[in-house]
């Protein structure tokens, strides 16, 4: 027998042999795990079942995109901002779109604007219909995840129609947006945004009041508003907390200023209410799709600086001007005057900032990408210390990571 | 009369930009550890350059003042400037959510000279530091944890420094006689293409010689 004092559980000695002082042990979850969300490596110390550290390895992921586009022009730039938050592409284009404007001080036509919030908040839908569902998933039920993907297809839909392209739409271009909506567009996204909120009534009947989710979710991972500040939390899981902070809100960009939705709050900042306030977060932004819909009216979707922005087709067919201005424009790009700016949008998932410096050429300077979930997953030691393994996998899918814009 | 006079000075700087006003305020509660207070963005976003060796005590002020309130810490960014004596900038954005405004505070430093970890103010500044660490190579005095973060396990060099090529050193290949995959140096098939675009009408204003046509034609015939 072991005259040393027991390390683990308050069992008394004479009940334990010595075989039990090795059971803290270190477990690797991912980077191969379908509940990481993508490639986590996720060292968890564990005591039993609960987990006593958690060390997050991120970068699995890494593409050096800020290397990147320190070497390609602005134009040539944005379309790496699609492959960050592969699940919301164009709200990463937003952020960059915007940054470059400001540099440039160029103003955006108005029918631009409201086309970039119509689809800021479509990827919103689409960020949280992937999150939601799959959230559910990795608590056991496979059918919302099921349904929101067929949903999310019709949304991809607009994507493609709008830009060509399912996920990589290389759509909001700094300026404007790359071309108007196709004819009957916004009849078409006026019908499904009437038809929607019954897809949603369907999935939290299946899904708010469900033991199994309650039992999985209710009183997990709490970050209280202090922490959650102190932590860089934003977005979502900031609300959550019961911050009602929404920089659309307070900051606002585009036409959001124009627009009158709600901000909904958590209570607990639990994994619960995590999905709560995307849930609800989805029924406002159907509020803004419609009112972008009636407010919009026909005129121009990019500046008319053709020095920033490519000339009509068939202006160049008959314009040595134009033709000169989109041959500049796709080989030598514009230039940006010297200056900084860190701009944000609200991203689905939080704070999507980019820090950009320009330096008077062609290129940006350097490009730091603020992604929401890095500073989200930072804090999983934090909210997943004394809970079970299990919880674990609900506080990862709870806090919406990407491993795209995560690892950049 | 003498405070009148001041009155007076003063009031033309009430239609000041609010952010220089509150950049003012800072210097003046920092008491020299701000060096500069600037806006960027054409007077949209106020950038205040700082002292690092009193780098913590600024930023706790910044957290802790009710004017300030800078509650988060939302990115630090880390820019190489290679021409500069100190060629590394440190760049903190702040946000106070109870006053709806942000900041930006810049440090300068080296390859040796490590910056005051502000982790004790905002812990969420850790992976960002670890970041900066790992892209740029800035190092962070007081930082418990200073581990690389986006690069693999073992990688050496700074990729995001100015003078790191774009294509690496190393590539990944798997290697036959290992039998596993092995890190070997950068084999490239083609020439890497890094194609200079800036125009010589954009990047020269006058041509050699012809310095004196452009100086009449600034200057207008009178």
């Amino acid at each position: 027998m072991s005259t040393q004092p027991l390390q683990i559980g308050e069992a008394p000695a004479e009940t334990v042999t010595r075989t039990l002082e090795g059971d803290s042990h270190t477990i690797n979850f991912g980077p191969q795990h379908p509940a990481a969300h993508g490639v986590l490596r996720l060292v968890l110390e564990m005591k039993g079942e609960v987990v006593e550290r958690a060390d997050p390895h991120v970068g699995l992921l890494h593409r050096g995109t800020e290397k990147l586009i320190e070497h390609k022009t602005y134009i040539q730039a944005l379309p790496y901002f699609d492959r960050l938050d592969y699940v919301a592409p164009m709200s990463m284009e937003h952020s960059f779109a915007i940054a470059t404007e400001r540099l440039l001080g160029i103003e955006v036509p108005e029918r631009a604007q409201y086309i970039r919030v119509l689809f800021a908040e479509i990827s919103r839908l689409l960020n949280h219909l992937l999150n939601i569902t799959t959230y559910v998933m990795d608590c056991g039920g496979i059918t919302p995840a099921l349904w929101g993907f067929e949903q999310r297809e019709t949304l991809l839909e607009f994507y493609e129609q709008v830009s060509g392209s399912h996920y990589h739409a290389n759509y909001f271009r700094p300026g404007g947006v790359a071309k108007d909506l196709p004819a009957g567009m916004e009849k078409h996204i006026a019908d499904w945004a009437n038809k929607f909120p019954a897809f949603i009534d369907d999935m939290e009947r299946l899904v708010t009041e469900n033991r199994i989710f309650k039992q999985r979710t209710v009183d997990i991972g709490i970050i209280s508003p202090e922490q959650a500040i102190e932590w860089g939390f934003s977005g979502p899981c900031l609300r959550a907390s019961g911050c009602g902070w929404d920089l659309r809100k307070s900051q606002p960009y585009d036409v959001y200023d124009r627009m009158e939705f709600e901000v909904p709050v958590g209570t607990r900042g639990d994994c619960y209410d995590r999905y709560l306030v995307r849930v609800l977060e989805m029924r406002e932004s159907l509020k803004i799709i419609h009112q972008c819909l009636a407010q919009m009216k026909p005129g121009p979707v990019k500046t008319q600086d053709h020095k920033i922005t490519p000339p009509k087709r068939g202006e160049m067919k008959r314009s040595m001007e134009a033709l000169i201005h989109h041959f500049k424009l796709f080989t030598e790009g514009y230039h940006v005057p010297a200056g900084s700016t860190y701009t944000v949008t609200e991203a689905p998932k939080g704070e999507f900032g980019v820090y950009l410096v320009a330096d008077g050429s062609n290129r940006p300077y350097r490009c730091k990408i603020r992604s929401p979930a890095f500073a989200h997953l930072q804090a999983m030691e934090l909210l997943s210390k004394g809970h079970m393994l299990a919880d674990a996998v609900a506080i990862i899918g709870s806090l919406d990571v990407v491993f795209g814009e995560i690892d950049r | 009369m003498a405070e009148n006079e001041i009155a007076t000075a003063e009031a033309p700087a009430a239609p000041e930009n609010p952010l220089l006003v509150l950049g003012k305020a800072i210097a003046e509660a920092a008491d020299g550890a701000v060096t500069g207070v600037d806006l960027a963005r054409f007077g949209q976003e106020l950038v205040v350059t700082a002292q690092r060796d009193s780098l913590v005590t600024l930023m706790t002020l910044l957290r802790d003042d009710p004017r300030f309130a800078f509650e988060q810490c939302m990115d630090v960014c880390a820019v190489d400037w290679p021409d500069k004596a100190e060629r590394f900038e440190v760049v903190y954005n702040l946000l106070s959510l109870s006053h709806n405004h942000r900041v930006r505070v810049v440090v300068t430093t080296d390859e040796a000279t490590p910056v005051p970890s502000v982790v004790g103010v905002w812990p969420a500044v850790t992976w960002f530091e670890r970041e900066a660490w790992d892209m740029v190579g800035v190092v962070f005095a007081g930082q418990p944890d200073l581990r690389r973060i986006l690069t693999d396990y073992g990688f050496e060099g700074h990729p995001l420094r100015k003078d790191f090529p774009l294509t690496g050193f190393v590539e990944l290949r798997y290697d036959e006689e290992l039998k596993r995959v092995a890190y070997g140096p950068v084999e490239l098939k083609q020439e890497f293409r890094d194609f200079d675009f800036m125009s010589p009408w954009e990047a020269m204003t006058s041509l050699p010689g012809d310095e004196k046509v452009h100086q009449n034609r600034l200057e207008g015939p009178a």
